[in-house]
């Protein structure tokens, strides 16, 4: 650990307002679905992204799936 | 396993697509089509987990095949009880099957976590430190980073509550899974994020106190 740096980012977390880890698991799925749609998911889902910045378990969380559904989306496009 | 008993779901005006209100209708009913679309529920949860334990496989090196399997169909079994049980939080926003893939990757996510650092210890404060007070560290970031991570230290220290510094250091400094904090703590993930958060807020008004930017970090994104 003394070898590397830790960003600051880390440290702090976000300075935007976010969601709670219920509130982001609650949005979770409609996030998902906007981003992978290219809405505005950002904007529809307010403090998401903030969230995800902070929270590493949540934003792991949500890269699976949105892998899962692209993926998922994928297999049945033909 | 004892599944929760059929209840009526969703939300009045019911979800938009016709696949998820044709498995709300499903899982709904009694009978033999519940049973049936209970099945195929098990197995889309399971096809999940999988998907989930095959990304972590790294995180689970120890473990054979027989065992990685075990626990995707433990996360399977376990999402399953949650999706049936919660249905009529379902709002329809997103598709049926969308929403459910969600509890088995919470799931499955959470159970490689706390098998991954099964038996480990959770690294000591006086680890973390080593990071700030390194003046490797401050002198390739300069001196007013230096100034600013002195600060930062001297803040974790002195201006946080006992909880609010052993959940920062664990998660922020350490690395360490906050589910796997939550585990050994007797707390939850959405508790200890909101200690983290409040120690975040409480550090960045110190900061801020002290004549530095609000900014600080989001320069690193």
């Amino acid at each position: 650990m003394s070898e590397q740096m830790i960003p600051l980012s880390r440290v702090l977390g976000p300075s935007a307002p976010e969601l709670t880890c219920e509130e982001c698991f609650a949005e979770l799925d409609r996030y998902v679905e906007l981003r992978l749609a290219g809405e505005s998911a950002d904007v529809r889902v307010p403090g998401m992204h903030a969230h995800l910045e902070g929270c590493p378990a949540c934003a792991e969380d949500f890269r699976s799936l949105r892998d899962l559904v692209a993926a998922e989306a994928g297999e049945k496009r033909p | 396993m004892t599944l929760p008993s059929p209840t009526p779901a969703g939300p009045a005006a019911g979800p938009a697509d016709a696949a998820s209100r044709e498995w709300l209708r499903r899982l709904g009913d009694g009978g033999r089509r519940r049973e049936e679309a209970v099945a195929e529920l098990h197995s889309l949860l399971l096809g999940a987990a999988r998907f989930e334990i095959r990304r972590r496989r790294s995180e689970l090196a120890h473990l054979r095949g027989g065992d990685l399997e075990d626990l995707a169909q433990q996360s399977a079994d376990d999402a399953l009880l949650a999706v049936l049980g919660k249905l009529e939080d379902f709002r329809g926003e997103s598709r049926f099957t969308t929403w459910a893939y969600k509890f088995a990757l919470l799931e499955a996510s959470v159970k490689v976590r706390r098998r991954a650092w099964q038996g480990r210890e959770i690294p000591l404060e006086d680890e973390a430190w080593a990071a700030f007070s390194d003046p490797r560290s401050a002198a390739a970031r300069g001196a007013e980073q230096g100034e600013l991570l002195a600060a930062l230290r001297e803040e974790i220290e002195g201006g946080l509550s006992a909880r609010q510094r052993e959940v920062l250091v664990a998660v922020a400094l350490n690395g360490v899974p906050i589910d796997v904090l939550a585990e050994r703590l007797g707390s939850s993930r959405g508790a200890l994020y909101k200690t983290l958060h409040d120690a975040r807020r409480k550090l960045r008004a110190a900061l801020a106190g002290r004549g530095f930017g609000t900014e600080i970090g989001e320069e690193e994104r």
